[in-house]
């Protein structure tokens, strides 16, 4: 076992571990930063096989939108998580049952699975060597051309995601003043300027 | 023993099975639910990109960046709804999510 295989499970140790800590800390606080322990362990995996595009968006991506996403949607929310936890040791043995019952049906299947000599030779895309193109201008070699349509398929999903986010957070007050530029347009002298005759000593 | 394709697809074997006994455990906190579901797509990823190095094919890791975009923006929804939900309710609880019950 090189090294290679000691960081392997160094770094599936700490994803499982902080992946159970996510699922099972109190504080929804410590559960973000459990889960972004995990994503910096998956990217490490993704290193090892040799996927360093997808492992360094992955640290941006994840890291620096979604988990902060969700540090500051925790954060926001007034509620109280201890409350929130409390049905946890009621589900726990269903819970529990259910996933090892899981883990084991996927764990078969993986043990059973054989790849055929076919299904290693007939590669869509095969991955070109290191010492010629790395793995960043490979992918997007591939991405921008014969994959075009999925990237901009995906560049709409983030559309549509951003669109959604903003329209279903947006709200209007009451009372709080606005500028609306086609009511000061439509202004007129008539409309607003009223000239009154001031008798001397009386005011208007 | 060398690491091979069935160590990867065990580790994310594991972590899917993290993800959902996360959904059955935590039925209060919508919070976490989101969370488990971001570690499940984590272990799709890891599949993916597995497979995409052992069969030494570039489309896994084209499928992966798909599906991160995909969890980005299932991740943003569902906050976004959760904010707009505990505006309305004062609370995120999933027993309170019922409104729509016939």
């Amino acid at each position: 076992m090189g090294l290679a295989g000691i960081f392997f499970y160094l770094f599936s140790a700490v994803l499982l571990a902080s992946g159970l800590m996510v699922v099972a800390a109190k504080n929804p606080v410590h559960s973000v930063l459990f889960l972004i322990l995990a994503f910096v362990n998956a990217a490490g995996l993704f290193l090892l096989l040799g996927a360093e595009f997808l492992a360094l968006i992955m640290i941006i991506v994840y890291v620096g939108a979604v988990a902060v996403l969700f540090l500051f949607v925790v954060m926001m929310l007034d509620v109280d998580f201890a409350e929130l936890k409390q049905g946890f040791l009621t589900y726990l043995p269903t819970g529990a049952l259910i996933g090892a019952v899981l883990l084991a049906e996927i764990l078969v299947v993986i043990g059973g699975a054989v790849l055929s000599p076919e299904t290693i030779a007939g590669a869509a895309v095969p991955i070109p060597e290191l010492e010629r193109v790395s793995n960043t201008e490979a992918i997007g070699e591939v991405l921008y051309t014969r994959y075009l349509f999925y990237f901009q398929l995906a560049g709409l999903v983030l559309l549509v995601a951003m669109i959604g986010a903003i329209v279903l957070t947006l709200r209007h007050k009451p009372g709080v003043k606005r500028q609306s530029i086609a009511e000061q347009v439509a202004r007129t002298p008539a409309a607003s300027i009223e000239v009154r005759k001031a008798e001397p000593g009386r005011g208007v | 023993m060398s690491v091979g394709l069935g160590h990867y697809l065990s580790v994310a074997a594991i972590l899917f099975t993290i993800g959902v006994f996360g959904i059955l455990v935590n039925r209060k906190n919508v919070i976490i639910m989101l969370m488990s579901v971001e570690l499940i797509l984590l272990a799709v990823n890891i599949n993916l990109i597995a497979f995409s190095s052992f069969l030494n094919d570039l489309v896994g890791q084209v499928f992966a960046l798909l599906v991160l975009t995909v969890a980005a923006a299932e991740a943003a929804i569902g906050l976004a709804i959760l904010v707009a939900f505990f505006r309305n309710r004062g609370s995120i609880a999933v027993e309170d999510i019922n409104s729509m019950k016939g």
